[in-house]
């Protein structure tokens, strides 16, 4: 039975007073008039669209006259990139992003989806595939001809920054090193996401050897996609099912008592809120109980930290005696969570780092968004505030000969890769950083410090 | 004094004065309007958009119900853009009687009104809002209407068969001529309130289309119609809760009507007798009463933003009173605040059905007609039957046109909700938008104060939605007076074609056609907001009056969200531009007085 209840995200829809205020830090809208601004898209539209309900949510749920016989008022919303800075300004509460990411559904459900936005949205499918021959896959996708075509053929941007399958995935790690692996009473659930488990296993590495290193053992249950990229590309019901997959394979821990801990944010993002709320789940008593028990992983480590139950043997992380300067960016899907920046808190107990905050709005990228040709330039004019303020940290170090600056930080995947692709500097997420610092991963070379 | 000559004199600007307009001129008479305030200013403008399909009345009054069935069918042929397809369910409550229903259902059959009972599972799924615990629905052929664009483009359709509509014109006395036994009414004086100058208006023939205000013009003539007023309020929500209109299945009462209208929906009404057809204020009990009756058919809408209420007369009228059983006066049994249970619900046992009253065989008054009663639905049927009486005093034979002539604009099909958003987008307009809630671009903003007659702000919410949406003015009034002040400031336009009134809700008709069909001579332009020489003008005034007229409607409402949006519209005004220190306050538009009245809500029940 679909919802028929006045749900959170369409009541939010009331809570407008039309100030504007998200309109003016839109980062999409300041660079662009494809996307008339946040304010205009969600709550001001959404009382013109009598497709579906403003407070419906089901994608599957009644098609009225005007959507059956193709009249949509607008396709605008497309170009919300759905970074979610409008909700984080928004001073009366209002959903804008859900509210936008549910017109996307509706119109994906009255028109169809594109073969290509149907593709980015089986990330997941697509890196497992590679995964099977990964030199392969990387030379099939990452040649130049095969990104033109890409780009002519299904509108993927040819110079976006796609990811590169890593040769081996995080669960053949796993198997390889199952001897090593810490027991323990104490046990934690690790949610890897798709990013981590096929492109970027030494993120889960890293992430594993710190809570290792804390005397936790850290389970690595089967696990799917959880469904964002189908949920950004307005898939909602092909979403629901991965959600609901994945509550099943995760119920039986959370009911043991395990946190689930996640290293992308837009994944543990996903799990606490976004399929939820969106999917109008809430009701249900599995997703909430996952909901409540999902983390993402600094989150959970400052937790620790606030209990005094970190060690602090926290060394640097390069041997001159100059500052190591690190400018980080908190993804939106981060700031989305409203648990603050939880890295900073343990990266500042890193002696001789220079820690600097980048307050830019978005790196652009917004999940699939930036991959997109018609978003791809958009992308990058969101990005350039980040990438000229750290230009400008990366300036200045040279200048004063004050510290090296060789990486950036941030806590989500394709953030950290348009990260890269915008300023020409390698990316680490901070548990990363973290791992080092604690002696246990070599930061340039990303692999276990005592692999060798 | 200024003197003008007619056939007939219509007097009232509402839907059924504009509609007499219009079938009278249309039978080729040479026709004039006199309206005190802007077209649509009374009941027309303050109802809350239901096309009946006469379902609501089966049981109670079949007269009207036929009636209703009848011109549901004839107006969306010749109004049909004035008319969104939503069409209606009747559910039963918890609370409903068991036997109402068959009942229902067979006098809908009985009286041609087509009902088809479906499953509430079927119904919940198309409105899934809708109360759960409705136990039967049936789906008629109920829809939602836009008084303003229906009479709008009603005078359009008589302006271009030659009738002469005068906005802002006042009647203040009707003259008759002749001695015992031939008394007749001969002409008019009006008053044109933006000008302060008396016209007299010669005519074969007057008809009295005031609607509430009808006993007061017949009293003009020395003739007594007694109208049974009956006031009715009405909250709207701040975005729709359902796209169907929804009536509860049982005998008509307060708060059982539920329709989607534009961007809105609207809860209504009460129905409270009243001496005085400007008494239009809202007691606390009436705003809770719909509240509380709302929740029964979509439990949480007294938690959805209320953005605003407003309260219409009804103007009923029944010939036999019932004896013994005077009208309560007005207030006098709602004293204590409350509904009196045992007193009947005088005005809402009136017939719905409408009345002619013929003076000169009712009273041996010739030269008036008075045509009063019905429902926004029956407007078409009210002129028909008025314009036949008028042929037969004036001793011809003209057949009505109207059920067969559509008015201009029809050719746009059904209104649909996405019709403004869908503009918008297709030309790129989110950079024009003046009032950003209800989509309302410049180009919209400047056709309808140019071309259509306009003395203050409201006359241009009244034409295209301005301030009528969630901030209520706050963002698009002081741009609107702008606006007016820049086209007051600047050259006039070159004297333009009469603008189609079709496209006064097109966000983008500028881009689509340029004129439309040339002015008739008589068809008189009063852009007064924009005239240099109005005092009624002057931006301070336009600005003051439009935030008055705003604050009338939301004080009665003002909690949570919308209470919050007034502070943030307070601090635009009185903290920014300090508007209530503008340097106007001798200055008065002909609305000014009536803006300020009840703006604040009875305190007597809180």
């Amino acid at each position: 039975m679909p919802a028929t209840s006045l749900n959170a995200v369409g009541l939010s829809l009331n809570d407008c007073i039309k100030c504007n205020i998200c309109t003016s830090y839109c980062p999409v809208s300041q660079v662009t008039d494809s996307f008339p601004g946040p304010k205009y898209a969600a709550p001001q539209s959404e009382r013109f669209r009598d497709f579906g309900h403003p407070f419906y949510a089901d994608d599957a749920g009644p098609i009225s006259r005007t959507l059956a016989a193709g009249r949509m008022p607008d396709a605008s919303v497309d170009f919300c990139s759905g970074c979610r800075v409008c909700n984080e300004v928004c001073p009366t509460g209002v959903r804008i992003a859900e509210i936008n990411a549910r017109a996307r559904a509706r119109i994906a459900a009255a028109r169809g989806l594109s073969l290509r936005n149907r593709l980015l949205g089986r990330n997941e499918l697509l890196a497992r595939v590679g995964s099977i021959a990964p030199g392969l896959a990387n030379f099939l996708l990452h040649n130049p001809l095969s990104r033109r075509l890409a780009d002519a053929l299904f509108g993927v941007a040819e110079k976006a920054p796609l990811p590169r399958w890593h040769n081996e995935t995080l669960n053949r790690w796993l198997s390889r090193t199952r001897a090593q692996r810490l027991r323990s009473q104490q046990k934690v659930v690790y949610f890897h996401g798709c990013a981590t488990q096929y492109y970027e296993p030494f993120v889960g590495i890293a992430a594993i050897l710190v809570l290792e290193h804390l005397g936790y053992e850290v389970i690595v249950p089967p696990q799917n996609c959880c469904g964002l990229p189908m949920l950004s590309n307005g898939e909602f019901s092909a979403a629901e099912g991965y959600h609901r997959r994945n509550v099943a394979r995760l119920i039986e821990f959370v009911n043991a008592g395990y946190p689930i801990i996640g290293t992308s944010t837009s994944c543990t993002l996903t799990l606490k809120e976004e399929a939820p709320e969106l999917l109008d789940l809430e009701n249900d008593a599995d997703v909430r109980a996952l909901k409540l028990a999902t983390w993402d992983i600094f989150e959970w480590l400052r937790d620790r930290l606030d209990q005094g139950r970190l060690p602090s043997d926290l060394r640097p992380l390069h041997q001159s005696d100059r500052p190591f300067i690190l400018p980080y960016h908190a993804p939106c899907q981060l700031r989305a969570h409203r648990i603050g920046k939880p890295a900073l808190d343990l990266l500042a107990r890193i002696p001789g780092l220079d820690l600097r905050e980048s307050h830019a709005r978005c790196c652009g990228i917004a999940g699939t968004y930036g991959y997109k040709t018609e978003k791809y330039q958009i992308a990058m004019d969101v990005g350039a505030e980040l990438f000229d303020y750290v230009a400008a940290q990366s300036a200045a170090s040279d200048r004063e000969a004050a510290g090296s600056l060789s990486f950036t930080a941030c806590d989500s995947e394709t953030c950290r890769w348009q990260l890269e692709h915008g300023t020409g500097i390698p990316s680490r997420h901070p548990i990363e950083l973290l791992a080092a610092a604690c002696g246990l991963y070599d930061l340039q070379a990303r692999r276990p410090a005592d692999a060798n | 004094m200024k003197r003008m000559q007619t056939e007939i004199l219509v007097i009232g600007g509402g839907a059924t004065g504009t509609g007499v307009a219009w079938d009278a001129a249309l039978r080729g008479f040479r026709t004039v309007l006199v309206e005190k305030r802007d077209l649509t200013h009374g009941t027309t403008g303050r109802y809350h958009g239901l096309l009946h399909s006469g379902a609501r009345y089966v049981l109670k009054d079949a007269a009207s119900a036929v009636e209703c069935i009848s011109e549901n069918r004839i107006l969306r042929r010749t109004h049909t853009h004035c008319i969104e397809d939503t069409s209606g369910f009747f559910v039963v409550a918890p609370e409903d009687e068991d036997d109402y229903p068959d009942r229902f259902a067979a006098a809908c059959r009985r009286l041609d009104v087509p009902c088809t009972e479906i499953p509430p599972g079927a119904a919940l799924r198309r409105e899934p809002l809708l109360n759960p615990r409705i136990s039967r629905v049936f789906e008629l052929p109920d829809a939602a209407a836009d008084s303003f664009l229906a009479t709008h483009a009603t005078a359009q359709g008589a302006r271009q068969a030659g009738a002469t509509l005068l906005p802002y014109h006042e009647l203040t006395r009707l003259h008759l001529s002749g001695g015992d036994g031939n008394r007749a009414v001969s002409a008019a004086t009006v008053l044109d309130t933006v000008s302060g100058r008396e016209l007299r208006i010669d005519a074969d023939l007057v008809i009295n289309a005031a609607g509430a205000w009808s006993g007061w013009v017949a009293a003009l003539a020395g003739v007594e119609v007694k109208m049974i007023l009956g006031k009715g309020v009405m909250l709207a929500t701040n975005a729709r809760l359902t796209n169907t209109v929804i009536n509860r299945c049982k005998m008509p009462g307060d708060g059982d009507i539920l329709v989607p209208i534009h961007t809105v929906s609207v809860i209504g009404t009460t129905d409270v007798q009243v001496a005085d057809p400007e008494n239009l204020s809202i007691e606390q009990w009436e705003v809770d009463l719909m509240l509380t009756e709302g929740d029964k058919l979509v439990p949480g809408l007294s938690r959805s933003r209320i953005l605003r209420a407003w309260a219409g007369v009804r103007p009923l009228y029944q010939e036999t009173q019932p004896a013994g059983e005077p009208a309560p006066a007005a207030g006098d049994p709602r004293s204590n605040g409350l509904p009196a249970q045992d007193s009947p619900q005088y005005s809402r046992d009136a017939t719905r059905a409408l009345a002619l009253l013929n003076h000169r065989q009712r009273d041996g008054l010739r030269g008036l007609i008075t045509i009063t009663g019905g429902k926004w639905t029956t407007f078409r049927l009210m002129a028909e039957s008025a314009v036949d009486a008028a042929c037969g005093q004036l001793g011809v034979s003209r057949p009505c046109r109207t059920a067969h002539t559509p008015v201009p604009g029809v050719e746009q099909g059904h209104y649909w909700l996405g019709h403004r958003l869908n503009e918008v987008e297709e030309e790129n307009l989110q950079s024009e938008l003046i009032c950003e809630c209800e989509l309302v671009t410049r180009s919209m903003l400047e056709g309808a104060a140019q071309r259509n007659p306009t003395v203050t702000l409201d006359d241009l919410r009244r034409d295209v939605r301005l301030g009528m949406g969630p901030c209520q003015g706050g963002f698009c009034t002081y741009r609107a007076v702008g606006i007016l002040h820049s086209l007051r400031a600047g050259k006039a336009l070159p004297a333009a074609a009469e603008w189609n009134v079709a496209h006064m809700q097109s966000p983008a008709h500028h881009h689509r056609d340029d004129t439309g069909p040339a002015p008739a001579d008589d068809s008189r332009r009063r852009s007064a907001a924009v005239d240099p020489r109005a005092s009624v003008s002057q931006p301070n005034l336009l600005l003051r009056d439009f935030l008055q007229e705003r604050w009338k409607g939301v004080a009665p409402i003002l909690w949570g969200q919308q209470l919050r949006q007034e502070r943030l519209d307070e601090l635009i005004y009185l903290s920014i531009l300090n508007a209530d220190h503008l340097p106007v306050d001798d200055e008065e538009s002909p609305l000014s007085s009536f803006f300020r009245s009840d703006s604040s809500p009875s305190t007597s029940n809180l």
